[in-house]
């Protein structure tokens, strides 16, 4: 059957039914979809979307539970996307991600939906960013992505979030290894799950003595570019003498007064280090907030969520957010096209065609450089 | 890409033990199907907006707590309300048999109880999917 983009105009008016089709074309990359989300899209990028990341059994999606739960308090609309590995011997899978927030299955200002990671011919972020548009043009107004972060592909998909929570939990020693090893940079907003266990505070202290060392070596993090826009203007932790150079180009961002409120915030979620580096008579260093929370009894979420929205805040009042989704999408389109190109090497008759250059190579028919230059050129042809 | 069966597992009731769910839930990944698990105590309200959401093509109960009579048949009852008649509602559990002939007229497809192999189950839901695979 043909769809006219009949289930977009059912989805723009939150029918939760013509939602969950179109996840579902778009899970199986179903090309019929294509007119659907090209007619979403006028109604897409209003959404906050928060990426939350961290190892399996932190309490990712108890946390997503009460943070769906603040949210709704504060009126917001929300969408979660739970994404769980398949089996990659049956491709089959156990999505138990609902188990933690299956009670917002009745609230009509929330829609959940469980992807399997499959074998994704684009790629998980592919079918992730699809899906997170759908639920942006269908109106929720935060989206919330949880996934498990271990490896690239992970990283790649909270990357599509305008706000990286990274969840930590003491006991797990080599964990910490895990983050420090390159996902650090990406994490605005940092939280030490379960902090009714003991070790909870030194897990909080050896996060913050990581990003010390990041900051102090230079390491280009996302919170350190927001810092460095917040502090020029004069939204800073040294703002002391008010705004400061660049306060007025940052207006151009429309950045409403109460934007900017919010957007220090960011700094006061992180002000107990900022106290504690006082104290010891430090120099005082732009570190992101690192917050602990008890995600089972709920204590922390309404911070961790001050501090998340603080962080959205801070990325508008700059021009960040915009900047970043202009980052974003290009990756996402290069890697589109990566794919795409990839697909057309893969395909049966190109097969063909490349062993007949690899024997030409071979038979000295011809050089490698100029088998490439020829294979090259046949794929601008067939594009 | 291939069309992957869709299954919501759900414990409606109030009794605590989901290991049967869970056997089930195990050999249909096992058999590719992908599996969303809601966990225990899940009322119809819950199960069908997790079913909608989900998109599933197949709902598969457990119960064990004798409340079958009345679940179940809201379940069937609930999707129908909200529009939904393409999905295959299944039961299993502890269900005395008297009573499979009123939950197949209230609309349950098929009704598993204890002992029945998982392999009978799969190939029931591969055989009876009411959208194309
Ligand atoms: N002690 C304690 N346990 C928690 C906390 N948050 C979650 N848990 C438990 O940790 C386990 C894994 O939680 P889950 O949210 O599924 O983790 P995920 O794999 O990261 O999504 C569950 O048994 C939760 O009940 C917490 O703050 N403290
Ligand atoms: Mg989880």
């Amino acid at each position: 059957m043909a769809h006219a983009p009949l289930l977009a105009e059912r989805a723009r008016a939150q029918d939760a039914r013509a939602v969950a089709r179109l996840i579902s074309m778009v899970e199986r990359e179903d090309g019929s979809r294509l007119p659907e989300l090209k007619a979403l899209h006028q109604w897409t990028g209003r959404a906050h979307v928060i990426g939350i990341t961290g190892p399996p059994g932190a309490g990712k999606s108890t946390l997503t539970d009460k943070l769906v739960a603040e949210l709704r308090g504060r009126g917001r609309t929300v969408g979660v996307v739970a994404i769980d590995p398949s089996s990659p011997f049956t491709g089959g899978a156990i999505l138990g991600d609902r188990i933690r927030m299956n009670r917002h299955a009745t609230d009509e200002g929330v829609f959940i939906r469980s992807l399997a990671t499959r074998g994704h011919l684009g790629g998980l972020s592919r079918a992730t960013a699809e899906t997170v548009r759908v639920l942006d043009a269908a109106g929720y107004q935060d989206i919330i992505i949880e996934t498990v972060g271990v490896g690239q592909s992970e990283v790649d998909v909270v990357r599509l979030a305008d706000t990286i929570v990274l969840v930590s939990v003491p006991g797990l020693g080599d964990d910490i290894q895990a983050i420090k090893a390159g996902v650090m940079e990406i994490g605005d907003v940092f939280c030490v799950n379960k902090a009714d266990k003991d070790g909870a505070e030194r897990v909080i202290r050896e996060i913050r003595a990581m990003l010390e060392t990041a900051v102090l070596n230079g390491a280009a993090t996302r919170f350190s570019e927001l810092y460095g826009a917040l502090a020029a203007m004069g939204l800073g932790p040294d703002a002391k003498a008010g705004p400061g150079p660049g306060a007025g180009e940052a207006s151009f961002a429309g950045a409403a007064a109460a934007d900017e409120d919010a957007a220090g915030g960011y700094f006061q979620a992180g002000a107990a280090h900022h106290i504690a580096n006082q104290a010891r008579g430090h120099d005082e260093l732009a570190l992101p907030p690192v917050l602990a929370t008890v995600a089972e009894t709920g204590q922390g979420i309404k911070e961790l969520v001050d501090a998340i929205k603080a962080h959205e805040a801070g990325l508008a009042a700059t021009g960040l957010l915009a900047k970043r989704r202009v980052e974003n999408l290009a990756w996402e389109l290069g890697k589109a096209a990566a794919d795409r190109i990839l697909s057309g090497l893969e395909a049966d008759e190109r097969r063909g065609y490349l062993r007949a250059q690899a024997e030409a190579v071979l038979g000295k028919k011809t050089d490698f450089y100029d088998a490439l230059e020829a294979i090259a050129q046949s794929l601008r042809a067939g594009s | 890409m291939e069309r992957k069966i869709r299954v919501l597992v759900a414990k409606p009731g109030l009794d605590g033990h989901d290991r049967g769910a869970k056997v089930i839930a195990r050999a249909l990944r096992d058999a590719g199907m992908e599996v969303i698990y809601t966990g225990l105590r899940q009322t119809p309200e819950q199960i069908v907006g997790a079913a909608i959401q989900e998109d599933v093509d197949v709902v598969a109960m457990s119960i064990l707590s004798g409340a079958h009579n009345h679940l179940f048949p809201r379940v069937v009852d609930l999707l129908k309300e909200k529009g939904v008649d393409d999905v295959l509602v299944i039961g299993g559990g502890v269900i005395p048999d008297d009573d499979i002939p009123g939950l197949k007229a209230a609309g349950i497809a098929e009704v598993f109880t204890p002992g029945t192999p998982t392999s009978v189950t799969i190939d029931y839901i591969k055989q009876n999917l009411k959208r194309k695979a």
